[in-house]
């Protein structure tokens, strides 16, 4: 296990130095691109731009360059978005719980009815609704989430809302959850529907085809010849072992939500997490705000995906010797 | 003895297949018979054809039946509908009776599905967007099949350091965040004025290519994984070392021993990668940096409706509607095609 930890360590410093590498390379090195301009943003002065090629380097040799830009992001912290002239990362910080409130509440509901949804298709089984649920969640994941959002806005927002059902319903946008818990749920609950979608159809899939390949190894034939109930054998024996791939998937595309994947939904219902924030420099083309959210996200998917597969070693021992 | 149980997932085999010794059949027609008998699947097929068929005639739809250019913005135009004229663009049709309101649907040959705000035909346009959603689609998930199959075969069949370095590349792409590395690219790319100039290839910032190669890049390593693996087992094979046995190149290994063999996995991926990509290409259009003006795709035809959502909201639903149509018609023909060519199989691409 040693071993495996330090050998997974190691390729993790890798993959986080490659990513600062390629980020420098496709913002600072692109052929035929001026690096200055663009990260001045749109129509920059001359000042802003010279200012721009002293403090990145962009007349020195490469290497020198790619240490100006770690310095700034991770040393200094001292990077300015052009757009909006303040500091990028107390801005990114800033954001980060709107986008863990909308990821935490995702994942509760995908975990939640992509079980019920997996199970009860592998039990239902050679009935009508094994087929029927497969295809709920076909079309689930073959749904464009931030199109989804827009058609849950319209019905909720402007169609039907002044009926009982959406009345409730708030005006799109985020309250924090200190300030105000109860709004906090309200403002967040049709964003979290709309995340989870995807999700749920996508682990119902593979939930389902992972009970009944476990329904066919041996010692659930044994477990069912020792004479134990059908729910036991699949609550503490099939189940169990289905989900060993459903929480290494889930770690996985946690990560990945919360490091930029919920970017679509944030757009859609105007929720000021980091996804946000990268969109809105992406309209603005305010480069360092983008450079530093990638870095960071990127940073922050390759952490999990290491811990995740340290979790899975530890787990299944299998692992540690691939 | 049945040498090989068929999963109960509704595949029934031939008699041929179950041993009753009628006539031997190439593994290719037998999977053709069992696709063939897959109704759902080829009703996707159907859909599928018939999505790309109307979105390739937009040109002529356009022409004979809106009889309008749907590029062209059409801000003071009128349009006749039952004998009575209309405005495209409408004085006062919101809740206030304030500003312009392209016209509704007329359920008419002319503005079929109504106007965008700037007063071009939507259906005309869903249709002519359909086009750089399906080419871009179809076109990076070829391209990521076509790159990852070389590397995969280099890879698998050489083995050692040729392997671990093509493979711990592919797996820094695999680890980089796809949207991330997708809107970085984009970024660049499409805000240096002139295009992107390598050598004597010269690309101007709104050409198709850009979101076409971004797309292919990023979804290299998901094909290259499954192939790879499937590589390196074949390479061990007798047949592959009965081959060498009689001289054969390595160029001739791959290609005749390797290749046909991994063949039918890229084809099962294939939908399934094109259903993927065509999501992808919509969300980065929607995000502004996949299709650019002029052009259109279903995904900026979304974002162009989202100002229009609680006034005209068929701008942003129809091309919605088509995406779904598109990908659930792929992912259905997907596990349609796994089923048929290889029963067991446990390949699976994430949507």
């Amino acid at each position: 296990m040693a071993a495996f930890i330090i050998r997974r360590l190691l390729w993790m410093l890798v993959v986080l130095f490659a990513i600062t590498v390629l980020v420098f390379l496709i913002f600072f090195a692109t052929p035929g691109v001026d690096p200055a301009r663009q990260m001045a943003g749109r129509n920059p002065s001359a000042a802003t731009i010279r200012s721009i090629k002293h403090e990145f380097g962009l007349d020195r040799s490469l290497p020198v360059r790619y240490g100006l830009m770690m310095k700034h992001m991770f040393i200094s912290r001292d990077l300015i978005s052009y757009g909006s002239h303040t500091r990028v990362i107390p801005e990114v910080v800033s954001a980060t719980p709107v986008t863990l409130s909308l990821v935490f509440g995702a994942a509760v509901i995908w975990i939640v009815f992509s079980i019920l949804t997996g199970v009860a298709a592998a039990v239902l089984r050679g009935t009508i609704f094994d087929p029927f649920l497969m295809i709920l969640a076909l079309i689930g994941i073959s749904v464009p989430v931030f199109w989804l959002g827009e058609v849950v806005n319209l019905v909720t927002q402007s169609r039907l809302h002044d009926s009982f059902l959406f009345s409730w319903v708030p005006p799109l946008g985020y309250t924090p959850l200190t300030q105000d818990p109860f709004m906090w749920f309200k403002q967040l609950f049709f964003p979290w529907l709309t995340l989870s979608v995807l999700y749920i159809g996508f682990y119902a899939r593979v939930l389902r085809a992972n009970l009944i390949e476990t329904d066919s190894e041996d010692y659930i034939r044994t477990a069912r010849a020792k004479g134990l109930s059908e729910r036991r054998v699949l609550f503490r024996h099939t189940l169990r072992t289905s989900m060993i791939t459903f929480v290494s998937l889930f770690g996985l595309d946690f990560a990945v939500l919360v490091g930029g994947g919920a970017l679509l939904t944030e757009v859609v219902f105007g929720l000021p997490g980091v996804g946000l924030l990268t969109y809105n420099s992406l309209t603005s083309l305010d480069l360092p705000v983008i450079m530093t959210t990638v870095v960071y996200a990127a940073f922050f998917i390759t952490l999990a995906s290491a811990l995740v597969d340290l979790v899975y070693a530890w787990l299944d021992p299998r692992v540690r010797l691939a | 003895m049945a040498v090989f149980e068929p999963e109960a997932e509704g595949i029934v085999l031939d008699a041929e297949e179950t041993g009753g010794g009628i006539v031997g059949r190439s593994p290719w027609a037998l999977a053709g018979r069992r696709l063939a008998r897959n109704r759902i699947a080829l009703a996707a097929l159907v859909l599928f054809v018939l999505i790309v068929a109307v979105s390739f005639a937009a040109p002529l739809y356009a022409k004979h039946l809106a009889h309008t250019n749907p590029f062209e913005s059409n801000i003071s135009g009128t349009v006749t509908i039952d004998g009575k004229t209309r405005q495209v663009l409408e004085q006062g049709g919101g809740k206030l009776g304030l500003g312009e309101t392209p016209i509704g649907p007329t359920w008419h040959s002319h503005y079929l599905l109504g106007a965008d705000n700037q007063g071009r035909d939507v259906a005309a346009r869903v249709l002519y967007g359909g086009r750089s959603s399906l080419l871009i689609g179809i076109g990076s998930a070829l391209m990521a099949a076509f790159v990852a199959l070389i590397f995969a075969l280099v890879a698998g069949f050489f083995g050692g350091w040729t392997d671990a370095i093509i493979s711990r590349l592919m797996d820094l792409i695999w680890a980089f965040p796809l949207y991330l590395l997708a809107i970085s690219l984009a970024t660049v790319l499409l805000t240096s004025p002139h295009g992107l100039t390598i050598g004597f290839i010269q690309v101007a910032a709104d050409s198709l290519w850009i979101p076409l190669v971004i797309i292919g890049i990023v979804y290299v390593p998901y094909i290259y994984r499954p192939i790879r693996g499937q590589v390196l087992s074949l390479r061990e094979k007798e047949f592959v070392e009965a081959a060498i046995a009689q001289g054969a190149s390595n160029l001739r290994l791959i290609f005749t021993e390797v290749l046909p063999n991994v063949a039918s996995t890229v084809i099962v991926l294939m939908p399934l990668m094109i259903a993927t990509t065509i999501l992808t290409e919509s969300a980065l259009s929607y995000l502004s940096i996949g299709v650019q003006a002029p052009k259109a795709s279903w995904g900026t035809i979304i974002q162009d409706g989202q100002e229009l959502l609680y006034t005209r909201p068929w701008v942003a639903i129809a091309p919605g509607i088509m995406i779904v149509l598109t990908v659930l018609a792929l992912n259905i023909l997907g596990d349609g095609l796994r089923d048929a060519l290889d029963p067991r199989s446990k390949v699976r691409v994430k949507g």
